[in-house]
């Protein structure tokens, strides 16, 4: 179909696990501006994220201008955040806001490859906004269906983006699925611990001390 | 009935108005084709239906298909579908060719759809407000955007009967992840029928004028699959935010600035979750209705994900 205005990247929904393992990234054409997407190991591209979960820390990182990072935890993980002069409003959030507190990000995964040759993912916020626990709720749903609907289709024929993770990653997205339904199931209980699995146990900010839902 | 013998009789009817073909002339020459010659129906139909054609000095998009079907204008999904519609004349356009005797919108209860007619049809004229019966309109499409024209062999019956006109309502449900500039605390045009959005100030076709402010919202409703862009109107805006007219101006007079509005409203709404419904005007969907979906239903989410 022609298009006159180019259409809007949709906001891949994406638990912290699988984020993180999102290292491979790639263009569709070789013009300049092509828009860079990372690959989910569910098989699915993403140029655009979009979640909620616990802030439970934020630092300025920067050495001249200001540089902000923030941690932000789901069920599965944490997401890493980083805003500075090139995100004013994002960068101005993250320095006003208080941790712990239920956030929602709108941004772009980034990926950096380490000194050691690990590649880290990372998002680069267009948005942060403070939420309340029902709309996190809706979001760790809604993640988790989506998530186990790309884990679903992942051997379809002609699904060349799990085709194409197939090749780049050997992890199983099984196990993406199981997070997911580990995820809502915590849901369920309504007594999820965001740190249970994660890997900031004895940071002094707990995010259990959020409100529950 | 054979199926050559319903064939013909489709055939016929076909040219009911413009030959005198009966039923049983059109079944003779179909049976010859295909039992004789071994032609496939559809290609017997079609030879037969061009000889006739030419006998009446038509050409084929004249012709009406026999039996179009009777739709709604919100149902038409399709490229050159022949259609027969129950509509009032919502609105005439002026022409932008002289090729074109007329434009507008038609309405029913779904919704409203533009149509055109063409000088070379021949067709008597629509009257706005007027409702009518049309039979064999062909449905057109252009980038997504349905339309119908009327031709030749449309049949336009007046009739005695108020429609009432429905709004093309659409449902989009996602998070609101974006919020769009030209939101906000806003000026606009004050000239007649002009509503422009000024940019500095000025209006794209009346220059530099004094704006009357006004509240929106253009804003993306993503629901991780697809995007909606959607516009609130002041009362919309009002609704969602909390935020009045007259607020937001005294916001943006202690701020000397404008933006802080738009600013502030995002604080309490992006990243959100809403339903809204409203007509679609063209890549928009404009808020009529806004909720806000509430707590999430975790154990059908989970019989749901497990069932995937």
């Amino acid at each position: 179909m022609s298009q006159s205005t180019p259409t809007r990247e949709v906001a891949r929904r994406v638990f912290a696990s699988e984020f993180n393992d999102a290292g491979y990234t790639f263009t569709e054409s070789d013009d300049e501006r092509a828009p860079v997407y990372a690959l989910l190991p569910t098989g699915e591209s993403s140029n655009r994220v979009f979640f909620v979960g616990t802030l439970t820390e934020k630092e300025d990182v920067g050495e001249d201008a200001e540089y902000w990072r923030g941690r932000i935890v789901d069920p599965t993980g944490t997401f890493f955040v980083y805003a500075g002069q090139y995100q004013p409003e994002a960068a101005s959030k993250l320095r006003d806001m208080e941790p712990p507190a239920y956030v929602t990000v709108v941004g772009k995964p980034r990926t950096y490859e380490t000194d050691d040759g690990t590649v880290r993912v990372s998002v680069r916020p267009e948005s942060i906004t403070e939420v309340d626990a029902a709309t996190r709720d809706r979001w760790v749903a809604e993640t988790a269906t989506r998530t186990v609907e790309r884990v679903a289709a992942f051997d379809d024929e002609g699904n060349e983006y799990a085709r194409m993770a197939r090749e780049e990653y050997d992890t199983d997205p099984e196990t993406y699925k199981a997070a997911a339904l580990s995820a809502l199931e915590d849901l369920d209980d309504g007594a999820g611990d965001e740190l249970a699995g994660g890997e900031d146990r004895g940071d002094a900010t707990d995010p259990a001390g959020a409100p529950e839902p | 009935m054979s199926e050559l013998r319903q064939e013909a009789e489709a055939i016929a009817e076909q040219f009911s108005d413009h030959l005198n073909v009966d039923a049983d002339e059109v079944e003779e020459r179909l049976e010859n084709l295909v039992n004789e010659y071994r032609v496939p129906l559809d290609e017997a139909r079609r030879s037969v239906t061009n000889s006739y054609l030419e006998d009446a000095g038509m050409e084929r998009d004249e012709l009406g298909r026999g039996g179009s079907e009777s739709v709604l204008v919100n149902e038409i999904d399709e490229d050159e579908q022949w259609v027969d519609l129950r509509v009032t004349l919502v609105d005439l356009w002026e022409p932008r060719s002289d090729s074109i005797s007329q434009v507008g919108l038609l309405g029913d209860e779904s919704g409203t759809i533009k149509f055109v007619a063409f000088e070379t049809s021949d067709l008597p004229h629509l009257t706005e407000g007027q409702s009518y019966e049309l039979s064999n309109v062909v449905t057109d499409e252009y980038e997504g955007n349905y339309s119908v024209k009327l031709n030749r062999t449309t049949g336009i019956t007046e009739i005695d009967e108020e429609i009432e006109v429905g709004d093309n309502a659409d449902t989009v449900e996602g998070a609101l992840v974006d919020i769009q500039s030209g939101s906000g605390l806003i000026k606009r045009c004050p000239e007649d029928d002009c509503t422009r959005v000024l940019q500095n100030g000025r209006c794209s076709e009346h220059g530099q004028v004094e704006g009357e402010f006004d509240l929106r919202i253009k804003g993306v409703l993503d629901d991780g699959e697809t995007v909606t862009e959607v516009i609130f109107d002041r009362e919309a805006t009002e609704d969602l935010t909390g935020m009045g007219l007259e607020e937001a101006k005294d916001m943006a007079m202690d701020a000397l600035d404008t933006t802080v509005v738009a600013e502030e409203m995002a604080d309490d709404v992006l990243g959100r979750y809403y339903r809204v419904t409203g007509p679609t005007f063209g890549r928009y969907v404009l808020v009529d209705e806004m909720e806000e979906p509430g707590s999430v239903d975790v154990e059908s989410a989970l019989i749901e994900a497990r069932s995937i």
